[in-house]
């Protein structure tokens, strides 16, 4: 075992502190070449990722760049900063720290290249970078740890394995190099084990004490929550009243413009001025600092925030956690709420408030969950190719490779150890040539092969390119916001949005309504005088589907005679839903139909999550317009979908028959805005097209075209390209979600009980309020087009 | 095939809703825009390889429009290839297929600002022409009777889903819409357009139909 430096344990010593048993088990296994330390927030976790590190240190021996540290949040890399230098320096240890991430200075990054610090602070796209450069070996030549901080969030996600990719190129330069994680409660820890370790290195698992049970309870308010909607701000006075009688509490929104919104109107109720700030992605960095600090200060009694507050960063005294509408996962709740009493082994005090409803029933379905420790989480499937080709390219970056030794290389990957050549070729084919059936590029390859085998890239201008477009997050364009004359940044809108505007408009940024005043070099200009309600910025905040577990949770529960956990308004609904129609089992599939506002409505309750929901709605408004049903439109949420059109749904069944579903799948998927948007991500990260970014946009918008134009020409000509099946592949398991589809037809033999009402169902009735309507295209569209452009033509007196 | 009919200047045209412009008086059918071999260039200048396939689908289109109007005259209205250097590498096929439609009826090249000197293609090569009174030249100067390119015309009507390519015209001239496959588009209401269209125009949605609607400047 390594022994501590004794300056080190002194300073615990004098604070009173003493290791707990998974730190000195770390520090015990620091040889090993993986460990993951599964631990709850507050339990010490990065210390003791850190100690064997600071053992080594200690004697100011070693030359170089020692370990390295990557975690998901720039903000985690600074934070930690701050938190490792504080006993570095106070015990006198001759060791230097530094970040380094997309906010780091253009010369502090040039000198950490030529000197690095002995322990570096980083994310995984600025790790991607520094591995694209030539001199990556000589930088990371003596590296002896890498430590993976909040592992279980980067697991989940591209960006965990462009950083598995980059450990692995890693482990080549530097074979010495152990790797450790630390991950928060998960239900799979062999799963992030696997995914840590060097294939097929073993990768022991640590369990901190988890401790006690979290102490956690849904808002119940005089008034019950409205039937649709998601802004919750019935719950303003009482969730204000649980602030005053707290120190600090945390108000997480699940999405964005929930958290402007509620912001807002928590500062129209907040008579008494409690100091509340707001903290989301979008708003400015300068202003996010001023938050953090005035946190870590103690001097905000409440933050209005989104998963950018999710990891964790040591915000000092939370003392409540507050979820505001359903968590639609369990995992994420329980790893929300951990944020709460960072005193280890004190209970976390949470409170969960449904926005609507139907949401009343997923949070006490959560509630349960989380009580009963049954997390949720579904298996990833082998890494994703796209994150591959962006690899090949960023080892082409760094100088030439050898075919053979990459391929090794990646095979190392937990997520790619069972990647075939064939697909490794496929991938480097793409890469080089563009993969097509049609051998173009002759002259212009990317990549080319030189006499001695190797691989280069033909003109090494590229390289800046490509680095610059390193990363698997997609951003949408946004554009920033700014005071007019005035320098001072708000945040940033996304471009979509900011095209609706029109001058004199109003929206919400950072709690504040602002007046739009005009564009100017790609910045939305607002001014303070605003007068009007606010029109609600729209960020296209990732919208979760609700878990598999959870809905099975909520079927579970409307298997019950009565629902006494339950708050009784709600329990009254679900009784007249059984009263007049039925309530959704899990083993067959509820359909409803009934006729409301001179149309027909069918319900199908298929609990399959959002998108599954919504990729239903197109499948079988699709069938319906073949048979002549002329539906006019859809709604879908995590439990059903609604679909309405002129003529009624006598026979449900033959429409979710899974032979049917299936094949009208199959040619439904190719013409489908949601296979676009998917090739635009999937065509970015593997490099075919490039990020847009903004000096590329500013200069002649007429030579820019859409990524569907290519994705519709490769569909044409070349159907069975490499990227075409990666995005076939994404879309399955992400916004389409055919999967979820698959497993609802599993679980009910596609058994339908069809049930016909002569007027809406109370179950149905909150899903005609929901907004997201989908209209049909096709000739209705084009319809509609002409009757626009018709009636604008007659009311400027012109003839069509 | 739908065409949205109107007059310019005395002259009775077409647009048609694959953004060819048919000319009935004198057989003659109009497309700007081609930027054949733009993928070619693209590679070359950034090493992006975007699917090869776009010089073939503009050719295969605009093969399309030539068999069902059996036009007199083939007006190809400037940027027809994406750079010089595009012109001089085209592919053998596409090459050939070029001379097959041209087999069928006159052509004129009208030289835009990406291929600005005669290319090494069959055809006549002009700075511009004078057709049925109109004025064809790839760059617009504002003046009467003119049908032009160069700016990628697209327009959306708010409510009615995305951006078309479209013809903007007014009493006194014609702005086509790009041709080829891989070009995008400028919002009519642009400034570049507003000022070449002051008093507002017309534009002509293509796509499935032709869908015209008024813009204001």
């Amino acid at each position: 075992m390594n022994a501590l430096p004794p300056s080190l344990v002194c300073w615990f010593t004098k604070r009173g502190w003493s290791l707990h048993p998974h730190q000195l088990d770390m520090l015990e296994r620091a040889q090993a070449p993986a460990v993951l330390l599964i631990a709850p927030t507050g339990g010490g976790k990065t210390l003791a990722g850190f100690l064997p590190t600071l053992a080594d240190l200690s004697d100011g021996t070693h030359q170089g760049l020692h370990t390295l540290y990557v975690s998901p949040l720039k903000a985690l890399a600074a934070d930690i900063k701050r938190n490792l230098r504080k006993p570095v320096e106070e015990a006198g240890l001759p060791i230097r720290i530094e970040d380094r991430t997309g906010d780091t200075s253009y010369t502090q990054k040039r000198k950490q290249r030529v000197d690095p610090p002995h322990i570096l602070l980083t994310t995984p796209e600025s790790l991607a970078l520094l591995i694209s450069y030539e001199d990556a070996p000589r930088m990371f030549k003596g590296l002896q740890r890498v430590v993976v901080d909040e592992i279980h969030a980067l697991a989940d996600s591209k960006r965990g394995d462009q950083l598995m990719l980059a450990l692995s190129r890693l482990q080549t330069i530097a074979p010495d190099m152990r790797r450790v994680g630390l991950s928060a409660t998960v239900d799979d820890p062999q799963a992030i084990a696997t995914f840590l370790a060097r294939h097929p290195d073993p990768c022991p698992i640590l369990h901190a004490d988890p401790g006690p049970d979290p102490d956690i309870s849904m808002l119940v308010t005089d008034t019950p929550p409205p039937w649709a909607g998601g802004g919750a701000k019935y719950s303003i006075p009482a969730v204000l009243e649980k602030v005053k009688h707290h120190k600090t509490t945390l108000i997480f929104q699940n999405t964005r413009a929930q958290a402007e919104i509620f912001f807002h109107n928590l500062w129209l109720a907040n008579s008494e001025n409690l100091p509340i700030a707001i903290h989301h992605g979008s708003l400015d960095r300068a202003q996010r600092d001023r938050v953090e600090s005035a946190m870590v200060q103690g001097a905000l009694r409440a933050i209005v925030c989104t998963g950018t507050l999710d990891l964790g960063i040591d915000w000092g005294d939370v003392d409540l956690v507050i979820q505001i509408g359903a968590p639609k996962n369990i995992k994420r709740l329980v790893q929300r709420i951990g944020r709460a009493n960072h005193r280890y082994n004190a209970p976390s005090k949470a409170l969960l408030v449904p926005a609507n409803r139907f949401e009343v029933i997923e949070c006490v379905a959560a509630l349960e969950a989380a009580l009963a420790h049954d997390l949720d989480g579904d298996p990833r499937g082998a890494g994703p190719r796209d994150v591959l080709c962006q690899h090949i390219l960023i080892r082409a970056c760094a100088g030439p490779f050898d075919e053979n030794q990459l391929f090794a290389e990646i095979k190392t990957t937990g997520a790619f150890a069972a990647l075939s050549r064939a697909a490794f070729d496929d991938c480097l084919d793409f890469c080089a040539t563009g993969g097509y059936a049609l051998r173009a590029y002759d002259q212009w390859k990317r990549l080319q092969k030189r006499p001695d085998g190797q691989w280069q890239l033909r003109d090494p201008r590229a390289s800046k390119r490509i680095r610059m477009n390193i990363g698997t997050i997609q951003d949408t364009n946004t554009l920033k916001v700014r005071l007019k004359r005035g320098f001072k940044p708000l945040g940033e809108i996304e471009e979509a949005f900011a095209a609706t505007l029109t001058v004199g408009d109003t929206f919400l940024i950072g709690g504040k309504v602002v007046r739009y005043e005009g564009l100017r070099d790609l910045t939305v200009e607002v001014s303070n005088r605003a007068t009007k309600n606010p029109k609600i910025a729209t960020f296209a905040g990732t919208r979760f589907a609700t878990s598999t577990q959870l809905s099975a949770r909520i079927l579970a529960l409307f298997a019950q005679p009565d629902w006494p956990q339950l708050p009784a308004h709600t329990a009254d609904w679900l009784h007249l839903q059984r009263k007049v129609s039925q309530l959704p089992r899990a083993g067959r599939i509820l359909v409803e139909s009934f006729p409301h506002d001179d149309k027909a409505y069918t319900c199908f309750y298929g609990f399959a999550g959002r998108n599954a929901q919504q990729t239903l709605g197109l499948l079988l408004t699709q069938r319906m317009e073949e048979q002549g049903l002329h539906p006019l439109g859809f709604v879908a949420t995590d439990y059903a979908t609604l679909i309405w059109g002129l003529d009624d749904v006598v026979d449900p069944a033959a429409l979710m028959d899974p032979a049917n579903l299936r094949s009208g799948f199959e040619t439904w998927l190719a013409g489908n805005a949601v296979m676009k948007r998917t090739f635009r991500a999937s065509a970015t990260i593997a490099g075919l097209i490039e990020r847009n970014l903004p000096q590329a946009r500013k200069s002649g918008r007429q030579a820019t075209f859409s990524s569907d134009i290519l994705y519709d020409t490769l569909t044409k000509y070349d159907p069975d390209h490499l990227m075409l099946q990666i995005t076939r592949e994404e879309a399955m398991r992400g916004l389409v979600d055919f999967e979820r589809i698959e497993d609802m037809l599993t679980r009910t033999k596609g058994t339908v009980d069809h049930v016909v009402l002569d007027r809406i169902s109370p179950l149905a009735a909150p899903m005609v309020l929901e907004l997201g309507r989908v209209p049909i295209a096709g000739d209705g569209r084009e319809k509609l087009l002409q009757d626009t452009a018709a009636a604008l033509m007659a009311k400027v007196g012109l003839p069509t | 095939m739908t065409g949205h009919p109107f007059t310019l200047c005395g002259t009775a045209l077409v647009a048609t809703a694959t953004g060819a412009l048919w000319i009935a008086a004198t057989r003659t059918l109009c497309v700007s825009d081609l930027h054949l071999g733009k993928s070619d260039r693209i590679a070359r200048r950034s090493g992006m390889m975007l699917p090869p396939y776009e010089t073939d689908d503009t050719l295969t289109r605009l093969g399309h429009d030539i068999a069902h109007h059996a036009p007199q005259t083939v007006v190809c209205l400037g940027d027809s290839f994406d750079d010089m250097t595009a012109a001089q590498n085209i592919a053998p096929d596409a090459a050939q297929k070029i001379t097959a439609l041209q087999g069928q009826c006159d052509w004129i090249w009208i030289e835009g600002n990406h291929d600005p000197s005669p290319a090494n293609i069959a055809g006549h090569h002009s700075g511009g022409i004078v057709i049925a009174g109109l004025d064809f030249r790839h760059i617009a100067t504002g003046l009467r009777g003119q049908v032009s390119g160069h700016y990628h015309p697209k327009h959306a009507i708010k409510g009615a889903g995305p951006a078309r390519a479209c013809f903007l015209y007014d009493d006194t001239h014609l702005v086509l819409p790009a041709y080829g496959t891989y070009t995008g588009g400028l919002a009519a209401q642009s400034p570049a357009l507003s000022r070449l269209f002051p008093k507002g125009a017309i534009a002509v949605l293509t796509g499935k139909t032709a869908i015209p609607v008024p813009v204001t400047p």
